[in-house]
């Protein structure tokens, strides 16, 4: 098993950086989780070596413009908006 | 070393660029959106589920994109690697709607470069470190609450209520070139972004004119003077050692002289009161042309940068032998120097920008060189300068002045009436120069009346002719004046001459 551990300063410091705001209670919560999580992917280590797809390259389109949706379209799905933009909280 | 042996120490400035340049695409990097931003455009009207971030929209590749980079690589004397590849920066931000930017990271598309300008008479070369392909991010406003229209409330950051954000902008294809910290003063910064520039356009994927074309970041510290080597170069050690502010929000050539000018000032005041100059990131405030701290919250690693599973690597390093890029401006100057014998000050007025230079080739290519260097960096040049015009602003219409200078190396009108007629009304007035020298009179009298005129000139005023043979230098010029009197002032005076002579001397 590798070495999984997370502590609540990790924790604390992820959420600052997806600007997610956690108490006590959660930090602790997500501690556990994340290591939980950590442990997981230790199960890709057991997994046999399997023949791969040859990779792709240079996947590429021509600069041609396609449309694409209106202002009422790309605004349908937002929780608020104003004057054609999309609106949220100030930040900093 | 103490804060007293610090303050006897000279400082030299050291400076390293990130400029980040918008690729002239007609389409965003990894969707077909419209790249062409209208100046009275709606937000959110050029955009589509992929540069919105909408679930299980898929990123392609611009191929346009690639191609404008493997340009600035070939410009840049850079190594384009066999395989590049993309990753995710992640932070949160609400200009950023996927929560990462699509960027490069370990393997750029262009690596090692060098770009030579000149600053002061002095020709300079500065290393860039790189040059990657990324996606721009949408624009935000901070605004505050209340009634009045958005313009009035659009306000700094910190007195905001909330943000409007539009993503038109997101996914404009962005180059960053990278340099080395090889500017020892904000004017040499000043004369490589001027250079950088005229490059970037005469390549074809630049447009400075274009609102956040150029924005720059520059990282500035001050190194004891006596640790630069004499070739110029500083240890890593040394610039390891010096604490270095890195400034943001330039969008200026002389914004980047104004921010650096005042950055280096106030690093200085500092060491020199012995104090030490905190490593952090600074806002330039433009209208105020001071820089501020600006409290920065992720490291480099807090970015958590992975591959970009959604973006299959390129392997374009033969597109360097494949994409041509036209003569660039230094080497063109020196042609133009060479081909048609045009001093330093014209051959550079005429590369001034890839348009300029196309035209006076086309004019210079029919008629005399010289003369189409007069009328194109000279008068047309100037004429434009004086309006506040660029060679853009009459792209349709060249084909108008190249018939003036047609008209003049063809003797057809006088040089004065062409430059100080003509010209101006083409500009004016928006005439073909045909039409001005018709509504003006302006055309050279033809020959014939000229001759007559001669003719009439030298029979009407005997006393003069006596006058012209006994060797009075006066009686020459009384008959020009009279011959110029009968053509309305539309003959040449110098042809005039000669033709007097050659009547009289008979």
């Amino acid at each position: 098993m590798s070495d999984t551990s997370v502590d609540a300063d990790e924790v604390r410091h992820v959420a600052t950086l997806a600007r997610v705001d956690l108490d006590d209670d959660e930090v602790e919560e997500f501690t556990a989780q994340f290591a939980d999580i950590l442990t997981y992917f230790d199960a890709l280590d057991e997994v046999p070596e399997v023949d791969t797809e040859t990779e792709l390259v240079n996947v590429m389109r021509p600069d041609e413009v396609h449309e694409g949706l209106s202002q009422e379209e790309a605004l349908s799905n937002a929780a608020e908006s104003e004057d054609g933009f999309f609106k949220g909280p100030k930040v900093s | 070393m103490t804060a007293q042996a610090l303050e006897q120490r000279d400082f030299a400035v050291v400076i390293g660029l990130e400029v980040h340049v918008q690729l002239e695409t007609a389409t965003k990097i990894f969707c077909g959106c419209s790249t062409d931003a209208a100046d009275d455009e709606q937000p959110n009207t050029r955009t589509c589920p992929t540069c919105l971030g909408l679930p299980g929209a898929l990123p392609v590749l611009n191929e346009g994109a690639v191609e404008a980079a493997v340009k600035v690589g070939k410009a840049l004397d850079a190594d384009i690697p066999e395989q590049t590849r993309f990753h995710r920066k992640n932070y949160y931000y609400p200009d950023l709607p996927k929560n990462f930017q699509i960027t490069q990271y370990d393997a750029p598309i262009c690596q090692d470069g060098t770009l030579e300008f000149s600053v002061e008479g002095e020709t300079r070369e500065v290393d860039i470190r790189r040059a990657h392909l990324e996606e721009d991010p949408g624009s935000i406003k901070h605004v505050r609450d209340g009634t009045g229209n958005l313009d009035s409330r659009t306000v700094a950051i910190d007195r905001a209520d909330y943000t409007l954000v539009d993503y038109n902008r997101a996914g404009t294809p962005l180059m960053e070139i990278v340099t080395q910290p090889d500017f020892r003063s904000p004017s040499e910064v000043r004369s490589f972004l001027n250079k950088l520039e005229e490059v970037l356009e005469y390549l074809g994927i630049f447009d400075s004119t274009r609102d956040g074309s150029l924005r720059i970041d520059a990282n500035l510290s001050l190194v004891p003077a006596d640790e630069i080597r004499d070739d110029g170069s500083i240890s890593e050690e040394v610039l390891e050692a010096a604490n270095r502010t890195e400034v943001k929000n330039i969008s200026s050539h002389k914004g980047a002289e104004k921010a650096l000018t005042y950055e280096a000032s106030r690093q200085r005041n500092l060491v020199q009161r012995g104090k030490t100059v905190e490593q952090e990131t600074r806002h330039f405030n433009e209208a105020h042309g001071s820089t501020v701290s600006m409290r920065t919250k992720e490291e480099e690693k807090d970015y958590r940068y992975f591959r970009e599973a959604d973006l299959p690597p390129l392997q374009v390093a033969g597109w360097k032998e494949t994409i041509d890029i036209p003569e660039l401006p230094d080497a063109r100057r020196e042609r133009f120097r060479e081909e048609y014998g045009l001093d330093a000050e014209s051959a550079s007025k005429l590369t001034s920008t890839k348009e300029v230079a196309d035209f006076y080739e086309q004019v210079a290519e029919t008629f005399d060189p010289d003369l189409a260097a007069t009328w194109v960096a000279d008068n047309l040049l100037g004429e434009l300068n004086y309006r506040d015009m660029a060679i853009e602003d009459i792209d349709g219409r060249l084909d108008e002045f190249a018939r003036l200078v047609e008209l003049v190396a063809e003797d057809e009108i006088t040089t004065k009436n062409a430059e100080e007629v003509v010209l101006r009304r083409m500009l004016d007035d928006e005439m073909a120069p045909d039409d001005v020298i018709d509504e003006e009179g302006l055309g050279k009298a033809d020959d014939d009346a000229v001759g007559t005129a001669v003719e009439e000139a030298i029979e009407e005023n005997p006393d003069a002719v006596e006058d012209y043979h006994s060797g009075e230098g006066g009686a020459l010029n009384f008959l020009v004046g009279q011959v110029m009197q009968k053509t309305g002032g539309s003959a040449d005076p110098g042809s005039v001459n000669g033709m007097l002579r050659e009547k009289l001397d008979e």
